[in-house]
């Protein structure tokens, strides 16, 4: 066993995690943070991703112990009094139906508008590749980062 | 607060959904997040090997490994190794091999169960897996369908003496029926179609909690399913557990698509060890077990010959399936093809039908619903031979399609299927999207592209299709040998305070029910959207039901809320023209008001009426308190959604890249509810029936190894692979069902595949290509264009 610190969604957290121990199962097995998911296990799918000290990352594909001393956000801490505008984007335009690719696809958007404020359809399409969805085709999902896309440059 | 005024109606509204709040934040209920106090998790060994005989099987020493509480095989679990069951025997004799949850003495497919641990946690349980030893034989695996139906070939069943699970024949018009048509014939054109294995690929993995739970120590189950009532049936009849003490919660589901619709190995096993032991048992898949372990679909070579004249008109059909049941049966594996088999003359006029189906055994995963069922098989093969009929006869082939298929005015039509149409209106549908795909122009560029010889060719394909939805009367699904009714149920019960609860049989799992069947119920009762609670996939909660699967919810389910929300009405109305003092007939009802004809200023609104039928005391005679009411509605028939589809090609002939250009889809669905939900399902339909044609395949070796067992090996399409859809529709309101709804769940994956294949056969028909396999790969576009070239085709 190993002694990690992490900070999740503003709350620090010291554990003792297995030195194998994924960041995702730490995450919704040790410290109860559920919202984040498993869609795959060849990092492939990115239902897992979180941010990690401000980046996007598979947190199927880091060890707990390798994000010892790093913050991590993840769905449920991403809103703060409101909901971010990427999430208020795809309620707007549909851009979720089971809800299991969500939260990573949710976290990647965020990112990705980090990265770039201002993507064209194919620069959102390449930036979510990491991301799979099997409901909607992507086809709102698209819709929706481009409109969290253009409410956050209006300060929304 | 509802996003409605007051005097607006809630159905044909697209609001936003009431799901997503907990979605969009991480609050969701998923199987997996259910830890309880005291649970053994599972892990389970399966067999790497396609077909073998189990020589040794010691578990004892897994218990050795750290936490480990149990271990099992076939021998230790005894009688409690149930056997998975199939509902649907399509004949009399059909071949029904027993399904052991774990395997006993022999594994027919790579993934087939064959030992289990119990530990403390999910770790310890897979690490305790290396602790069991096993020793195989191999037998002599059988892959290919035709191989197995060949004189000598190696069996999957050895005690069954065959790999045939049976044949089924239809013939509506006689045996001669078809022959005749023929002789009549110009034209006969014949194409073998292979509808290839795909993998379901829901999001979220399978997941079972099963635990001994309350003071009556019922059995709770929590489940990813599609179908926790008709899971609670089987679970029963397989384990002995009366079902009244059963309780099967499916939560929040992260995707079916029929892969969830099933009562599988390991829900059967989590339920007979939580019985015997007492305790929560859990398991959660990995995405590798989900490849080989969850039933996969499709898997079809279809032998397609149409007749017709040389100007076009259709005589008629002859279809010669041969289709991969798998290693064993499920739920309904023998039955998906005949869910196809009325759907094969599509949406066209002729003389004779012809169906023949051979279910198969191999050593491959088991087959069953996959997004479409049966329909999705038959529409490709009718929609690709039309296109090759036209292109033999020198006709447009939207004009092909134009002169046979039924005209608006002549439905309600019987098909030479033997099925009732309901409504349709394929004029309007195709005019529409003609015009938005810009067709007319799009040809020109092709002629332009082909005259040039460019090197990037222009292909243009259609799909003119329709589909049979609202499974179904129970007593067809009876005359079919299906052993389960039709019908759907809901509850609707209005609360002392105003607010409904609408409790339905149906099992979302990323359809929007919770919002869509409180608009329905808004409608009726006349109470606002968001003061409807819609309570769904909880045996406890909602007994009757019979879930969600082949896009039934809504053009079944949702006549069931509408007779319930009538007849609370129907009650209130008593009520509120007692404490009115007139009579029940004198009332009008309005927007959740009822009021005296004449005399609007005496008004009584449902929630007040709701009030007085709580505390009763001012009811009139005889009335029962309270204000709720059940109904359960068999469908009258089905209903038949359409729709034109068409995608437009690039296909570059130098290197077999081929690139979407535009897909447009005019779909008819009936009456919608809320479109916006309508057009999220058919943008998930489409990704999956496109990433049939252009990506997809579960591909095994000979000897039974799954080369597509994760998601690296597997090609789910993401965001780069699909372009935007333009989605429009029509409406010819179905004319089974008072609400005039049809269904949509699965029109896109039903419609979609055809027109990207005869897209990339149009691009390429100059070069003498007259096919192309799934999935049309750059690969294969390349090598099927080379080999035309060469003539070799
Ligand atoms: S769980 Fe699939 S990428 Fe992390
Ligand atoms: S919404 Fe279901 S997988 Fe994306």
């Amino acid at each position: 066993m190993t002694k990690v610190s992490i900070t999740v969604d503003g709350v620090l957290h010291e554990s003792e995690v297995e030195p194998r121990t994924l960041l995702v199962h730490y995450l919704r097995e040790q410290i109860g943070k559920v919202g984040t998911v498993v869609g795959c296990d060849t990092s492939s799918c990115g239902a897992c991703t979180i941010l990690l000290d401000g980046r996007s990352a598979k947190s199927c594909s880091v060890l707990a112990v390798q994000a010892d001393g790093s913050s991590v956000t993840t769905i449920e801490g991403l809103a703060g009094e409101e909901w971010h505008p990427v999430q208020a984007a795809f309620k707007e335009c549909h851009g979720l139906q089971c809800g299991y690719c969500t939260p990573g696809m949710v976290m990647s958007a965020v990112d990705l508008l980090g990265e770039n404020p201002n993507p064209t359809e194919a620069e959102i399409r390449e930036g979510l590749e990491g991301n799979l969805c099997r409901c909607t085709g992507y086809h709102n999902i698209v819709k929706s980062v481009a409109l969290a896309a253009q409410n956050m440059k209006g300060g929304k | 607060m509802t996003e409605l005024a007051d005097h607006v109606a809630a159905i044909g509204r697209p609001i936003k959904r009431k799901e997503d709040a907990r979605l969009l934040t991480g609050k969701t209920q998923w199987t997996d997040n259910i830890q309880l106090p005291g649970a053994l998790h599972m892990a389970i060994l399966r067999s790497p090997m396609g077909h073998a005989k189990i020589t040794k099987l010691d578990v004892s020493g897994a218990l050795k490994y750290p936490g480990v509480e149990a271990a099992y095989s076939a021998t230790e679990l005894g009688d409690l190794n149930g056997s998975v069951p199939c509902v649907w025997p399509v004949t009399d004799d059909m071949v029904a091999p027993d399904f052991p949850a774990l395997a006993k003495g022999e594994v027919r497919h790579m993934g087939d169960c064959v030992a289990l641990v119990l530990a403390h946690t999910a770790a310890q349980a897979a690490d305790a897996l290396e602790g069991i030893v096993v020793e195989y034989a191999t037998l002599p695996a059988v892959i290919d369908m035709e191989a197995a139906i060949a004189d000598g070939s190696p069996l999957v069943h050895s005690d069954k003496g065959t790999n045939k699970c049976y044949t089924y024949h239809l013939q509506p018009q006689g045996d001669s029926a078809y022959a005749e048509a023929k002789a009549k014939a110009d034209v006969v054109v014949k194409r073998r179609f292979i509808n290839q294995r795909l993998i379901p690929a829901f999001m979220e993995p399978r997941a079972v909690v099963a635990a001994p739970m309350g003071t009556s120590g019922e059995l709770t189950i929590w489940s990813a399913t599609q179908v926790p009532h008709v899971l609670r049936v089987l679970l029963t009849l397989v384990t002995g557990v009366p079902e009244n003490k059963l309780r099967v919660v499916a939560p929040d589901v992260g995707g079916g698509f029929g892969g969830k619709l099933q009562c599988y190995r390991e829900e059967i096993l989590c339920v007979a060890l939580a019985n015997k032991l007492g305790r929560p048992i859990k398991w959660t898949e990995t995405r590798s077990e989900d490849m080989v372990a969850t039933h996969h679909g499709r898997d079809q070579i279809q032998d397609i010959e149409i007749a017709a004249t040389k100007d076009g008109k259709l005589l008629g059909l002859k279809v010669d399936l041969i289709a991969n049941m798998g290693a064993y049966l499920q739920i309904i594996t023998p039955g998906i093809p005949l869910l196809g088999m009325f759907m094969y003359p599509g949406i066209y006029k002729m003389d004779a039908y012809d169906f023949t189906c051979i279910g198969v055994f191999t050593n491959t995963t088991p087959t069953d619903a996959y997004r479409g069922a049966g329909r999705p098989e038959s529409t490709y093969a009718i929609e690709r031979i039309m296109d090759e009929l036209a292109n033999e006869i020198g006709m447009e082939p939207m004009e092909l399609r134009k002169k046979n298929w039924i005209k608006h005015e002549e439905f309600p039509y019987t098909t030479v299927a033997g099925l009732t149409y309901d409504s349709g209106n394929y004029e309007a549908a195709t005019e529409k999207a003609l015009a938005l795909f810009k067709y007319d122009e799009l040809r020109k560029e092709q002629e332009k592209r082909r005259a040039s010889g460019d090197k990037v060719q222009l292909g243009i394909g259609i799909s003119t299709f329709t589909e049979m939805c609202g499974l179904a009367p129970s007593r067809t699904l009876g005359a079919l040998k299906y052993v389960a009714g039709g019908w759907e149920h809901c509850t609707i019960r209005v609360l002392p305070t105003g607010k409904v609860e609408l409790v339905t049989g149906t099992s979302p799992h990323g359809q929007g029910h919770e919002t869509a069947w409180s608009q329905i119920a808004s409608d009726t009762l006349g109470i606002p959207v968001d003061d409807i609670e819609v309570i769904h996939g909880d045996t406890r909660t909602s007994p009757y039901g019979m879930d969600t699967y082949g896009s039934r919810s809504l053009a079944v389910g949702g006549q069931a809320i509408l007779r319930a929300g009538e007849k609370v009405v129907e009650k209130a109305r008593l009520i509120a023209a007692h404490q009115l003092e007139c009579s029940p007939a004198d009332l009008e009802f309005d927007h959740g008001t009822f009021r005296v004809k004449g005399d609007p200023s005496k008004e009584k609104a449902i929630q007040a009426v709701a009030f007085e039928a709580f505390t009763a005391h001012d009811l009139p005679d005889g009335l029962e308190p309270t204000l709720q009411a059940e109904s359960t509605v068999d469908p009258q028939d089905f209903s038949y959604p359409h729709g034109t589809h068409l995608c437009a090609m690039e296909v570059d002939t130098e290197t077999g890249k081929s690139v979407m250009r535009s897909y447009v889809c005019v779909d008819d669905i009936g009456i919608q509810i809320n479109p916006l939900i309508v057009e999220g399902q058919v943008h998930g339909g489409l990704a999956q029936g496109i990433a049939q044609a252009l990506y997809e395949g579960a591909v095994y070796d000979s000897d039974g190894q799954l080369l597509t067992a994760s998601f690296a090996d597997y090609l789910v399409p993401g965001a780069p692979d699909l372009p935007s859809f333009t989605t429009d529709h029509t409406v010819t309101p179905s004319t089974t069902n008072p609400l005039g709804t049809k269904g949509v769940g699965e029109a896109g994956a039903i419609a979609s595949t055809p027109a990207v294949i005869n897209a990339i056969v149009d691009a390429l028909r100059p070069f003498g290509v007259n096919d192309m396999p799934m999935p049309a790969h750059p690969m294969t576009v390349w090598r099927t264009l080379n080999a035309a070239r060469q003539g070799g085709k």
